[in-house]
């Protein structure tokens, strides 16, 4: 693989609205190396957060009410607004099941 | 075949053909009240293994054929060489030595009823010494890979586990069913936000419509009425939560990356059924608990599990090895010696799926040829069973 640089977030396809930390230590105002998994390309956000590893970012303006899209599908409802770059996990996003 | 040269493993060869990787004398309790007495035997002769539960009474109807079930299917495993069962009377214990005893290899019955626990257990250790002695020298011989009955189940699941050990597991499976492999995934309440994915993989329309079916018949006969909020911190689990999991359809979707790009279902199993339609991918409908769900793959006949986790399940099984896959590089540093796997290296895209999935096939064909993994060096042995309902 020819990616130079160790990548702070990993999005798995082109349709999703939220990427995965995988680095520990992630500070607040990061300028993250993305790559999307489905094709290798790469982009760049800024983190607003110090978001832990595992933990999902927001990679554009959501409002509440959206559909998270994670594998292209989708994996449950926004509840609250989250800007580009913001934690994504249980107080903002909820299952449509159950 | 395509997996680094490994064409061959050493292994056992039991008396029905199937391939043991492990050489296991079990003390096998028909029911709570003789874990005491299996417990004794085991501790007597050296190189047996009691297998205590919790249950095995006033069970009835599909509870008690499971229950069944998961007894005779654990001593007919073929990484078991020999048996011992030990019930409180007569009738149980006989039904489940016979079952066991189909398969050709060593098996006796005792129970306690007129005996008392002390003639039990002296009887008992005497011919369990005896089948020490026939299993100790037994031989490995070689086998092919592809006879191999291979399981998987993912457990303390993070969002690395849908990047990369559950995508790992899945190119495993994509390189070694079609070369005859029997295979198992399950854990039917976490296909939840995935189900329209997994009908789809079934090998034909009919075999995708029994198992939306089954899928259904949990969500409403249990889920739905049972549940009291939306089940967060128990599908997904608080565990789950703490890796970054959100909700059960992103947990689902993580899930299904264990069977890969290329292979399909070919049949439902019950809970520790044995597949009958011949080499495969299968479906067995069971829990997503890690122990209950690895003893009801033993029970169905399969000899190596393999586990991806993100946050760092510690499970183990008596019988059956569980090799540990993990992706997360913080379950690396901190729980290393739970990880056979380690396949950080594709968060860091430094390592592919199919690098990742070669290095698991080989970590798989070294735990068969006797190379204790991790959960067995650290003497994990959870043997879990499931019950349907209230006993009578």
């Amino acid at each position: 693989m020819s990616i130079p640089n160790i990548p702070h977030l990993l999005v798995h396809d082109h349709k999703d609205n939220v990427g995965v930390v995988v680095v520990e230590g992630l500070k607040a105002g990061t300028d993250m190396l993305c790559v999307v998994t489905a094709d290798n390309s790469t982009f760049r956000l800024k983190a607003a957060a110090a978001v832990p590893i595992g933990h999902k970012i927001a990679l554009k303006d959501i409002k509440s009410g959206d559909t998270a899209i994670k594998y292209g599908e989708d994996i449950g409802k926004f509840v609250q607004d989250v800007a580009a770059g913001g934690p994504v996990h249980v107080h903002n996003l909820k299952t449509k099941r159950w | 075949m395509a997996v680094n040269g490994n064409t061959k493993i050493m292994a056992y060869r039991r008396e029905n053909g199937r391939v043991g990787v492990r050489n296991h004398v079990v003390i096998l309790p028909v029911d709570d009240i003789s874990n005491a007495a299996c417990e004794a035997v085991a501790n007597n002769i050296k190189g047996t293994m009691a297998l205590p539960h919790a249950y095995g009474r006033l069970q009835f109807g599909p509870d008690l054929d499971l229950h069944f079930r998961t007894m005779i299917g654990t001593g007919a495993n073929p990484n078991v060489a020999a048996c011992i069962v030990i019930g409180i009377e007569p009738g149980w214990t006989q039904r489940i030595v016979d079952g066991i005893a189909a398969t050709g290899k060593p098996v006796a019955g005792f129970w306690i009823e007129q005996n008392g626990d002390l003639k039990t257990i002296m009887d008992a250790s005497r011919k369990a010494k005896d089948f020490v002695h026939f299993a100790s020298e037994l031989q490995r011989e070689p086998c092919d890979v592809s006879e191999l009955w291979i399981s998987t189940k993912c457990g303390e699941s993070d969002t690395t586990t849908g990047l990369g050990s559950c995508p790992t597991v899945g190119n495993m499976y994509d390189k070694l069913i079609p070369e005859g492999i029997y295979g198992v995934f399950g854990e039917t309440s976490e296909i939840t936000g995935a189900e329209h994915i997994c009908k789809a993989r079934a090998a034909t329309p009919e075999v995708g419509e029994r198992w939306y079916t089954m899928w259904k018949a949990y969500q409403d006969d249990v889920i739905e009425a049972n549940k009291v909020d939306d089940l967060s911190e128990s599908q997904p689990t608080k565990g789950n939560i703490e890796g970054g999991l959100s909700t059960i359809e992103e947990k689902a979707l993580g899930n299904l990356e264990k069977i890969g790009r290329i292979c399909r279902y070919i049949d439902i199993l019950e809970p520790a059924e044995e597949p009958k339609a011949g080499h495969g991918l299968y479906f067995m409908d069971s829990s997503s608990a890690a122990a209950e769900c690895v003893t009801l793959m033993a029970a169905g006949g399969y000899v190596i599990h393999t586990f991806p986790t993100g946050q760092g399940n510690v499970i183990g099984n008596p019988i059956i090895p569980v090799v540990k896959i993990t992706a997360n590089p913080r379950t690396v540093r901190t729980m290393g010696e739970h990880v056979d796997v380690d396949v950080s290296g594709i968060l860091r895209r430094d390592q592919t799926i199919d690098e990742a999935g070669d290095s698991l096939i080989d970590m798989v064909v070294r735990t068969a040829n006797g190379r204790y993994t991790a959960a067995e060096a650290l003497g994990h042995r959870e043997f879990v069973m499931t019950k349907l309902y209230r006993s009578a």
